[in-house]
């Protein structure tokens, strides 16, 4: 599993990083929306842990880039300025979810395992349709964002359980 | 009276109102009261005094014209009657002299028959005398025994030898009955001459008068040149009294004249001189009878001007009183609109500013979230404790997050204890650059420069500060959003004058098109439909205003705005 941090805070952002190796989850960090897109070209992480307001590019332009280029990267908005507005078009963007700082560490790195599981599970699916001819199946589960979501949901309502 | 006063005063009399102008003073409403009561009124009232003082002055000469005609016909007529009276009678004893038989010697009884032709045919012949030219009565015919007397001393005697004719004044005689003297000269073939003289009693004079049939305060009657009168009178005397009147200028004309008797009563006096006689015809007549008239005019015009001024004047009390009233409570809504809009432009700036800082709170939180969690991390998971310096860190970068928070939160509080208060000192420079900390984050994300370039001698100026911060953060906020990521703001302090600081805000933003440049401070212009008001910057003007200070923008389309706010250095 390969993670990226994105956050122009880089106390928090390696504070972060450190915590979440101690649970188990390597990750790499970058400050800026730029710095990120670079990495993504060289090296494609399973999930983004992305903070919106950053000097240079915002977050949200960083997502707005991916969801086209790299549709198959889970991306997990992490932010202490979003509004609700931000938040629907996060969504509107596939975002897999979208957290407000401060937030518990546990919570987070649920939130990047379910979103690691869920796009394991996506491409499995879709290579598994592939494996079977099924060439329009496994184009629809690629398209079909709703059902596609409902996956994350469930990791979701797993969490709300927990707390 | 105070009390009462009080009692009707209208409310606006010692009101203030809070306009974006300023505070009006407390004679403000009373003044556009007093100048619409005052103006209202001589365009009202002048005319109509004015009018009522014409028409009356035409009245009162009119109606002394209509006395003072029938005064001169009166005059004019009776003296004509007089003068045929008197000339008829010159005529006969004329007649009477030229005939040729008639001489100073002529015989008693022929003097006799005359006598009574005269009386008979025209009556008032008291006596008849024939005078030679020595002055002797050479023959008389009358109630006296006259014969011989000689007249030669007499001053009618050399009177009546110059002029041919002599008509005397009227005198009382031996018996103390009025009468007088007409004498005739006739000259004689042998250059001498005989007078003949007629004593003609003055009844038929006085009963030319008295048929007149005068009203009851008109006096008419004959005076002679000296003032005595003549024929009785009805208030200046009996016959041969001298009147307490002034003798008028001799004319040959009907004159009438506005005289005062002796107790200062107003006369109208028409008068005529008789030719040939020294009489003179008078009629006086009351100024009272004018005045009566004059005076119920001069009544009813005073009481109707009276009532009419006295309805204009309430009418324009009342209509003054409403309309200031209702500028009055005009300018009450408008303020308390524009309160209204103000606080809520406050509470939309404290909305605002309060978002921003919970989320710039957030990031420190954030850290402190992380580093508390890594501590406890450390703690709990790890088997051996790290070194000591390595917590150290980790609880430093606690606290100093700590402090970030404490500067906002500092910061905010600051904002909300100037919120209510008054007047103050302000380091401009200093003000700015705090105002600036609520929003220089804005500036860092989107990387806009913001330079701030203050002049050496600022002074401290007195302000306002909640209101100033409301300005600047208005003007910022519009800053921000007309200029693009990356552009650039310039805020400049230099003083104005002595006693006023000039601040420039200038963007380098997409600018105000000409035709929206005069529009911006009026409330409801908005150029961004569903996100603004169209209320901040006419806002802004009103705070600037109340201020003391001004604010004016210059603007060019895809350049940049500037914004120059003028403020005064004590308050």
């Amino acid at each position: 599993m390969k993670v990226l941090l994105v956050d122009d805070e880089i106390d928090f952002v390696t504070t972060l990083s450190n915590r979440l190796g101690l649970r188990g989850i390597e990750t790499d960090v970058v400050h800026d929306g730029q710095e990120a897109l670079d990495y993504v070209k060289d090296q494609e992480p399973d999930v983004i842990v992305l903070d919106l307001k950053m000097p240079g590019m915002y977050g949200m332009e960083v997502l707005r880039r991916l969801s086209k280029t790299n549709p198959d990267i889970q991306v997990v908005i992490l932010t202490g300025h979003g509004t609700d507005r931000d938040e629907e078009e996060a969504q509107r963007l596939k975002a897999f979810d979208y957290l407000r700082k401060p937030t518990d560490i546990d919570k987070l790195a649920d939130r990047i395992r379910g979103a690691y599981r869920f796009k394991l599970e996506k491409t499995m699916a879709a290579a598994a349709f592939a494996e079977a001819g099924e060439f329009d199946m496994a184009k629809d589960i690629a398209k079909d964002a709703e059902r596609l979501k409902t996956a994350g949901e469930i990791f979701k309502d797993e969490d709300k359980d927990k707390t | 009276m105070k009390a009462l006063w009080s009692k009707i005063r209208p409310k606006f009399w010692k009101a203030q109102v809070d306009l974006s102008g300023g505070e009006q003073d407390v004679s403000y409403y009373s003044r556009i009261w007093k100048v619409a009561v005052a103006g209202i009124a001589s365009v009202s009232v002048l005319p109509l005094v004015a009018m009522a003082f014409m028409n009356m002055n035409q009245y009162q000469n009119a109606l002394k014209a209509q006395l003072v005609f029938p005064v001169t016909r009166l005059v004019s007529n009776t003296k004509r009657t007089i003068a045929y009276f008197l000339h008829e009678r010159r005529a006969a004893l004329r007649y009477i002299v030229m005939d040729k038989d008639f001489d100073a010697d002529c015989s008693m009884e022929r003097l006799n028959r005359t006598f009574i032709r005269l009386k008979n045919s025209y009556g008032g012949f008291v006596d008849l005398g024939v005078i030679d030219s020595h002055g002797v009565q050479k023959a008389y015919v009358g109630p006296y025994d006259l014969a011989g007397k000689d007249y030669h001393t007499q001053p009618w005697f050399r009177e009546v030898i110059i002029k041919g004719v002599y008509v005397s004044d009227v005198f009382g005689g031996f018996r103390d009955i009025p009468h007088f003297v007409i004498a005739v000269k006739q000259d004689q073939d042998d250059g001498g001459f005989a007078i003949l003289r007629a004593t003609i009693d003055t009844d038929r004079f006085n009963s030319l008068i008295s048929s007149l049939d005068l009203r009851p305060f008109t006096d008419a009657f004959v005076i002679n040149h000296e003032g005595v009168l003549q024929t009785p009178s009805r208030f200046h005397g009996n016959t041969l009294e001298k009147i307490k009147l002034p003798v008028p200028p001799n004319t040959t004309t009907t004159q009438v004249l506005e005289v005062q008797d002796n107790k200062g009563q107003p006369l109208i006096m028409g008068y005529a001189y008789i030719e040939e006689t020294p009489f003179v015809f008078l009629v006086l007549k009351h100024e009272k009878e004018l005045m009566k008239g004059v005076a119920k005019l001069r009544r009813n015009l005073g009481l109707f001007l009276a009532l009419s001024l006295g309805l204009i004047l309430v009418v324009i009390l009342g209509a003054a009183t409403h309309l200031v009233n209702r500028i009055y409570e005009a300018d009450l809504t408008r303020t308390s609109a524009q309160h209204k809009i103000e606080h809520t432009n406050k509470m939309a700036s404290i909305g605002r500013l309060a978002a921003g800082v919970a989320h710039e709170i957030n990031n420190p939180l954030a850290i402190i979230n992380e580093k508390g969690g890594l501590l406890k991390d450390i703690l709990s998971l790890g088997s051996d404790l790290p070194p000591k310096e390595k917590l150290v860190g980790l609880i430093d970068s606690i606290i100093s997050s700590v402090e970030r928070c404490s500067v906002i939160t500092h910061r905010l509080l600051g904002f909300a204890r100037h919120i209510d208060v008054r007047s103050e000192s302000i380091d401009l420079s200093q003000f700015i650059e705090e105002v600036l900390g609520f929003i220089g984050k804005e500036a860092l994300y989107r990387n806009i420069a913001v330079s701030m370039d203050v002049a050496d001698d600022i002074p401290l100026i007195k302000s306002d500060r909640g209101r100033l911060q409301q300005v600047f953060l208005n003007v910022l906020n519009n800053a921000f959003a007309a200029v693009d990521d990356g552009g650039r703001i310039d805020i400049s302090v230099e003083p104005a004058s002595p006693d006023r600081v000039s601040v420039t805000i200038t963007d380098d933003g997409c600018g105000i098109p000409p035709e929206n440049l005069r529009a911006v401070f009026e409330p409801f212009f908005s150029t961004k439909g569903e996100k603004g008001t169209g209320l901040g910057l006419s806002i802004t003007y009103g705070l600037v205003q109340k201020l003391g200070g001004n604010i004016s923008v210059e603007s060019e389309v895809n350049k940049g705005t500037s914004f120059v706010i003028t403020l005064p250095v004590r308050g």
